[in-house]
């Protein structure tokens, strides 16, 4: 269990992270969203105590982190896969962490195996992919078989394969009653792992709710049609309680109507259809709405298009 | 090749929505040991890092060579073995067989130095020193176990790159040589060793409190070599009075058999220079609990 209490960050007159509140539970996996640069990995590092908060608390089951006898039975947490010396072994890199708190060697293999690094286990961390890494930065994180678990973005670089694995991975340590916080800026990714969803921007708390109650959220349902008639179309579906707008030639988004009602009006016109699809705005429109004033760096100059180059 | 091989383990993509768990007793069938974080752990963890990364230990080697080979070439054209004339090294210098011996050290502190602080900055270059202190929280047992084990293991080599450079010089020097029996000669020995480990030990301290390895080399190089340099070009009662009393020119105070005059005593110099080495010890401790990782 984390428990994050007005949590403040601030690197001079910028909040990185503004006045956090949230609780992470045992048992579930807790997503933790947002775009690019709105304080997940700040507030990471102050719930494992690297950087201080300005104001607020962090505590994990109850205590500070730093108060813990054995931080590693507590948090096992994965901030950085690439924070490894380069000419060190994994095993080893592995070793000079267990030791810390006088974990064995053959909890060393475990996580070896675990994480399915033994074959370059004697290899140099510097050598390793960002996939092997994130590996390497799991099984680090599990060393101390502990009771939460925090990575920071773990499926960055990894294959889809990678992907599948840790997905299932987190579930399995919240299937065994482990706190589970997971950050990464893909709702997507979220959508397949989590139960529950923290969403911040801008270092502020957006949402804090079940991922089912996210997924109503983006149940307004429009309907695409395309039709060589749209004008027509559109005309014959005007209502009060319809709007129909148009984003390309030919094709309307309508909402107000079901795809049958459309189909009928249509079919008694005689206007021929070429598309009927049902619209459901993705968890990531979703997302891109609830974040979309909280964006810390957006592109300001659109791309040239392409064949302009000299 | 890649083809066989991909063919000889088919892979199912399976619809995420519905994918097994996997098989996770491995998880939780052996609780780890519920172990604290203690002084001594982490001791072992930094042991276990210095002699897994491989340029630590050649630098260390590379230290002991440079004290043995120069104490050696130093006696060597001291004595006339090697060169027809004395280069470098005048007789009536003042700069006894012991001296010239331990000639080695002004380079070797270099080497040493530059090797405490890499053992810091490449943690905080390479990020390691981000699990390094999640898994040791309250921090300055990370610093001391540091500490502990770069001031042991250099402490071991040093000692026998002073005593090899010392007996193999002597050696060489022969009749006019010093014997380890001869007044200071032993604690200058001896004293070498402890001062190349207390340059270590600054430089590790730096490299805890600049956290850049080019700003900590910066600094050391000054401190050990620039500013000894510059005082006699200061006006002489600065010299007299304060030249003394820094690191280089109190470690000299007690690795020499012989005292010099307007240095320290010998442990007076000793006090000193450990006042120093303390000193920036404590100073990296203070920030390294302080700071933000």
């Amino acid at each position: 269990m984390i428990e994050v209490k007005n949590l403040s960050k601030r690197y001079g007159q910028r909040a990185a992270v503004d006045d956090l509140t949230f609780t992470v539970r045992p048992g579930t996996v807790t997503g933790f969203l947002g775009p690019n640069g709105a304080g997940k990995s700040t507030t990471m590092r102050m719930i494992v105590g690297l950087d201080a908060a300005t104001s607020g608390t962090v505590t994990i089951n109850g205590r500070r982190y730093a108060d813990h006898r054995a931080p590693l039975q507590e948090i096992g947490a994965l901030l950085d896969a690439r924070a490894v010396h380069p000419n060190r072994s994994a095993y080893n890199h592995l070793r000079a962490i267990a030791a810390t708190t006088g974990i064995a060697k053959r909890r060393v293999d475990e996580v070896i195996d675990l994480v399915g690094l033994r074959e370059v286990a004697r290899k140099p961390a510097g050598s390793f992919s960002l996939g092997m890494s994130q590996r390497l930065g799991i099984a680090t994180a599990l060393l101390g078989d502990p009771e939460t678990v925090l990575l920071d973005e773990p499926v960055n670089g990894l294959d889809p394969e990678g992907v599948l694995w840790i997905r299932n991975l987190l579930r399995a340590l919240a299937a065994e009653g482990r706190t589970v916080f997971v950050s990464s800026h893909l709702m997507s990714e979220m959508a397949l792992t989590a139960q529950h969803l923290v969403v911040i921007g801008r270092g502020r708390l957006i949402a804090d709710v079940p991922i089912a109650e996210f997924t109503t959220r983006a149940c307004v349902n429009s309907v695409r049609v395309r039709s060589p008639h749209s004008a027509a179309l559109s005309d014959l579906l005007a209502g009060p309680d319809v709007s129909i707008a148009s984003s390309e030639r030919g094709v309307l988004e309508v909402i107000g109507l079901s795809i049958e009602q459309i189909g009928e009006r249509a079919a008694e016109a005689g206007i021929c259809l070429y598309e009927l699809s049902p619209q459901q705005p993705s968890l990531e429109d979703v997302f891109m709405e609830l974040t979309s004033g909280s964006v810390e760096y957006r592109a300001t100059v659109e791309v040239a298009p392409a064949g302009k180059a000299a | 090749m890649t083809v066989t091989s991909l063919a000889a383990r088919p892979r199912t993509v399976a619809a995420p929505a519905d994918v097994p768990s996997p098989p996770a007793p491995f998880l939780r069938t052996r609780r780890a040991a519920r172990g604290r974080v203690t002084l001594t752990r982490v001791v072992n963890s930094e042991w276990i890092k210095f002699r897994s990364v491989r340029s630590t230990v050649l630098t260390l080697l590379a230290t002991v060579g440079a004290v043995v080979a120069l104490g050696l070439l130093f006696s060597g054209v001291h004595s006339g073995v090697i060169g027809a004339q004395t280069i470098g090294l005048q007789p009536g210098s003042g700069a006894g067989p012991v001296d010239v011996a331990l000639g080695g050290v002004n380079l070797g502190q270099l080497i040493i130095g530059v090797l405490g602080v890499t053992l810091v900055t490449g943690e905080y270059a390479t990020g390691m020193m981000r699990p390094t202190l999640a898994a040791v929280p309250r921090r300055l047992a990370v610093l001391w176990g540091k500490a502990i084990v770069f001031g042991g293991i250099v402490t071991v080599a040093m000692l026998v790159a002073t005593f090899t450079a010392f007996l193999g010089g002597q050696a060489l020097i022969g009749t006019a040589g010093a014997s380890l029996a001869g007044s200071g000669v032993l604690r200058a020995v001896i004293g070498a060793a402890i001062y190349l480990t207390g340059v270590g030990l600054i430089g590790l301290a730096a490299g805890a409190i600049l956290r850049r390895n080019a700003a900590a080399i910066g600094v050391l190089f000054t401190v050990v070599l620039v500013i000894p340099g510059l005082f006699p070009l200061l006006p002489q009662s600065w010299n007299d009075t304060v030249g003394p009393y820094l690191p280089s020119n109190a470690g000299t105070a007690f690795m020499t058999a012989a005292h010099v005059s307007g240095s320290l005593a010998p442990w007076a110099g000793l006090a000193v220079f450990a006042g120093y080495v303390t000193a920036a010890l404590a100073v990296a401790a203070i920030l390294l609990k302080r700071r933000d990782a």
